[in-house]
């Protein structure tokens, strides 16, 4: 797949051309297109003079980081403690029902991912789920059924 | 304009208490977490756009504020009436206009809208004597909820940068070390190590650089009070990093913010530039010719980053892996400089201790344990919420008058404190005085502050569980005593969970438990097994029964449990049917529901669907 990288220049271009500019470079690129792509990982190897190699590994061991492309909205079910204890584990049951996909995948015509994550910090409000940037506090199975149906 | 002089932020100070006195009434709109996703900033706009329309006296649309988080979560979208102190709970967009009548024009207070007691279910219309707030001593969480976080005229307004300026303007940095080791500020974050002690010796290290930097990354899931500080008061963030800065002789600051927040991104990144403005933050700070630069890093999720070595190398663009402590931080941190690291509660204090002095701090708390701690009080607890309580308050107290005791008044099973590195107390521990030394000594600890309340439906086998599968995949594969061990502790508990495991697989558990703990590398390995090891200790009937009964006495193990139900209770409401996602459920309307257990995942869907609590689990 093709991705327009015209602004990855730009992007690298926001933070001082050195080693410890990568983590910040990385989130910003990854903002911009919802995963890193492999170009643009290539692209900061070089300008910030780090190896590719560390470039992926700083892309693959932090979890705000995809090498996947992600779909339109991403659902984010939060299995922190405070929404495990209250049932977190029942909405990502039925979300990977309704959307027939499991955890970490993302549907097929690239409408949706669901991930799930370590908590959210809206802890008092458990279960929360967030669709993209939006929240969706005390979880039940109809708010599932609603967010799905969006689709 | 900048401010260059004690007298200097005194008239402005001044200035800004005297505009507001022109305001009769304010309006505070909470705008924390859980406000923020029931919908509370529709709220504000609400009211922003009925207050423009509307002349009543001594009311302009400045009167709304968009605060931090009012801390009462359970009961969000909050909203305030100041300086009546009336609290309303629950609020619509609806609500708004009736709201504007009654109490800002008027001095009317809605009842329908204000807390009612669970139990008497009598009205409280103020919130100083709803009894979520009144056991609370609020030092760290001061300002939430009473200032607008963007606006640094508010944090002055009510104090803000005294402390600075009294430690910069007519302190030595020998002296403000002095004072917070006085005061035995321990840090926030969980370790409880004296922050005096940290910068003094930060300070003495041969050095021409030196870096404070602040742990915003808050990965204990279940915990959210450094998120509200942030977003909701992150100028007492910078005050603290101010003084510590100057105490250690630091010209670099660095905040790593989760990036899970990015609105504390925002409002810490608006409140530096404020500052800035006005001289209080960067070059020359009110005009002493001491400088500090503050940064913002926002961290990519990982959570072994919490951890100072980790942290560290993270800030300077690197894999989050820790390094043995052979050479402490304060020595060799940041860019291999003397490091000062606390996290956003820690600096939180700072600012009141100096403006108050150490003895005011060591008046509050308990011995050894000065001051208040902040905590996150969630899970199966009625009032959930943020709340701060001085150190030596009972668990009891916390979860019983503040927290308004368990939902639906089931009976209390523990608590979990600490996160993922903490551990469970049992009922027997209510009556503890809830401290870092306490805590620790009963196999949990302070953590960060998350205290996650669990009812009989709470299941410890599944708890340990979930916590060692967390931590499995948040381990940073370093070093094998963490990875490997971390890892056959999880496959064990889920062996006992599902009802497979043998009373030799706890002892296996425990065996490796002590090498773990021995062997890691990091706080992360060490801290490891203690949510198996606390659970353990102190439910290990629970254990037993999975092992020996392959019974879950919680009803959470799906292996071991079955739902069926109850033709008595059920009226045949069909909310079941309609949410088993596999079709398990039939029956007809009002006739009582059956489950057949061939096709049935026990998922629990049904049991929070039905509303006459017709399912049972056996
Ligand atoms: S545990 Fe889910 S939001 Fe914190």
């Amino acid at each position: 797949m093709k991705h327009d990288l015209a602004k990855v220049p730009e992007i690298i271009g926001r933070y001082p051309q050195q080693p410890s500019s990568l983590i910040m470079v990385l989130q910003d690129i990854q903002k911009e297109f919802s995963f890193l792509p492999c170009e643009a990982l290539e692209q900061t190897a070089k300008s910030l003079g780090v190896p590719l190699s560390k470039v992926f590994s700083v892309s693959t061991f932090y979890n705000a980081f995809s090498l996947n492309k992600k779909g339109d909205t991403v659902v984010r079910v939060c299995i922190g403690t405070a929404c495990h204890i209250r049932g977190a584990r029942q909405i990502q049951e039925q979300m990977e029902t309704a959307l027939k996909i499991k955890a970490g995948e993302t549907t097929a015509d690239g409408k949706f991912t669901l991930e799930v994550v370590g908590c959210v910090g809206a802890c008092a409000m458990a279960p929360v789920v967030m669709t993209n940037e939006r929240y969706h506090p005390q979880c039940k199975v109809n708010t599932v059924k609603k967010l799905v149906a969006k689709r | 304009m900048r401010i260059e002089s004690e007298k200097q932020l005194r008239d402005y100070r001044k200035k800004l208490v005297d505009a507001d006195r022109k305001l009769t009434k304010k309006i505070m709109v909470c705008h924390g977490p859980g406000c923020l996703a029931s919908g509370s900033e529709q709220i504000s706009e609400e009211f922003t756009k009925q207050l423009a329309k509307k002349r009543i006296a001594g009311v302009t649309v400045e009167a709304v504020k968009k605060t931090g988080c009012h801390s009462f979560c359970e009961k969000s979208p909050l909203v305030a009436i100041e300086p009546a102190q009336i609290l309303y709970t629950k609020v619509k967009v609806k609500d708004v206009a009736e709201i504007i009548e009654k109490s800002v024009a008027g001095d009317e207070v809605i009842e329908r809208l204000v807390y009612h007691d669970p139990h008497s279910n009598e009205a409280i219309a103020t919130y100083p004597d709803v009894p979520f707030y009144k056991y609370q001593t609020r030092l760290a969480l001061r300002n939430l909820g009473k200032i607008n976080a963007c606006d640094i005229d508010d944090y002055i307004r009510v104090g803000g940068y005294d402390g600075a300026a009294k430690a910069l303007l007519h302190m030595t940095p020998e002296n403000v070390i002095d004072e917070i080791t006085k005061s035995n500020l321990r840090g926030r974050g969980g370790g409880g190590f004296p922050a005096g002690r940290k910068w003094a010796s930060c300070r003495a290290v041969e050095s021409d650089v030196r870096y404070v930097v602040c742990n915003g990354d808050e990965g204990d899931p279940g915990a959210f009070m450094d998120r509200a500080i942030m977003e909701g008061d992150p100028h007492t963030v910078l005050e603290g990093m101010v003084v510590a800065a100057f105490a250690v002789g630091a010209n670099d600051g660095y905040i790593y913010v989760r990036e899970e927040y990015p609105l504390a991104v925002i409002n810490l990144q608006k409140a530096i530039e404020q500052a800035e403005g006005l001289g209080l933050l960067g070059d020359n700070i009110l005009g002493t010719g001491f400088s500090l630069r503050i940064h913002i890093n926002r961290g990519a999720g990982a959570f072994v980053c919490g951890e100072s070595s980790a942290l560290m190398l993270s800030v300077a663009g690197n894999v989050g892996e820790p390094r043995a402590k052979y050479v402490r931080s304060v020595v060799k941190g940041l860019w291999d400089k003397p490091t000062v690291l606390n996290n956003v509660e820690t600096y939180a204090n700072v600012p009141l201790i100096i403006t108050n002095g150490a003895e005011w701090f060591t008046s509050i708390g308990a011995p050894k344990n000065a001051g208040t701690k902040a905590f996150s009080l969630v899970g199966k607890v009625r009032h959930t919420g943020l709340i701060e309580v001085p150190m030596g308050t009972t668990l009891r107290r916390i979860v019983f008058d503040i927290g308004g005791g368990l939902l639906k008044d089931r009976p209390f099973k523990g608590v979990q404190t600490g996160g993922p590195s903490g551990g469970c107390l049992a009922e027997k521990h209510l009556d503890l005085s809830v401290d870092f030394d306490t805590l620790t000594t009963h196999g949990s600890m302070m953590g960060s502050g998350g205290m996650i309340v669990m009812d009989d439906r709470t299941c410890m086998v599944d708890v340990a569980k979930y916590f060692l599968s967390f931590l499995v995949s948040e381990s940073c594969g370093k070093c094998i005593p963490c990875r490997e061990g971390l890892y056959q502790l999880h496959k064990l508990a889920i062996a006992i969970s599902e009802g497979r495991g043998t009373e030799q697989d706890i002892e296996k558990m425990e065996r490796l438990s002590e090498m773990v703990v021995l062997g890691s590398l990091c706080g992360l390995g060490k801290s490891g097994p203690n949510p198996f090891l606390s659970t353990i200790s102190n439910f290990r009937d629970e254990y037993l029964a999975h092992i020996r009964d392959h019974r879950c006495p919680a009803g959470v193990c799906r292996e071991l449990i079955t739902y069926e139900i109850n033709p008595e209770k059920c009226d045949g409401c069909m909310a079941c049917i309609s949410a088993c996602a596999v079709h398990a459920i039939t029956g007809r309307k009002t006739k009582p529901h059956v489950i057949n257990q061939e096709l049935c995942t026990k998922c629990g869907a049904c049991v929070a669907a039905c509303t006459r609590d017709a399912i049972a689990v056996f």
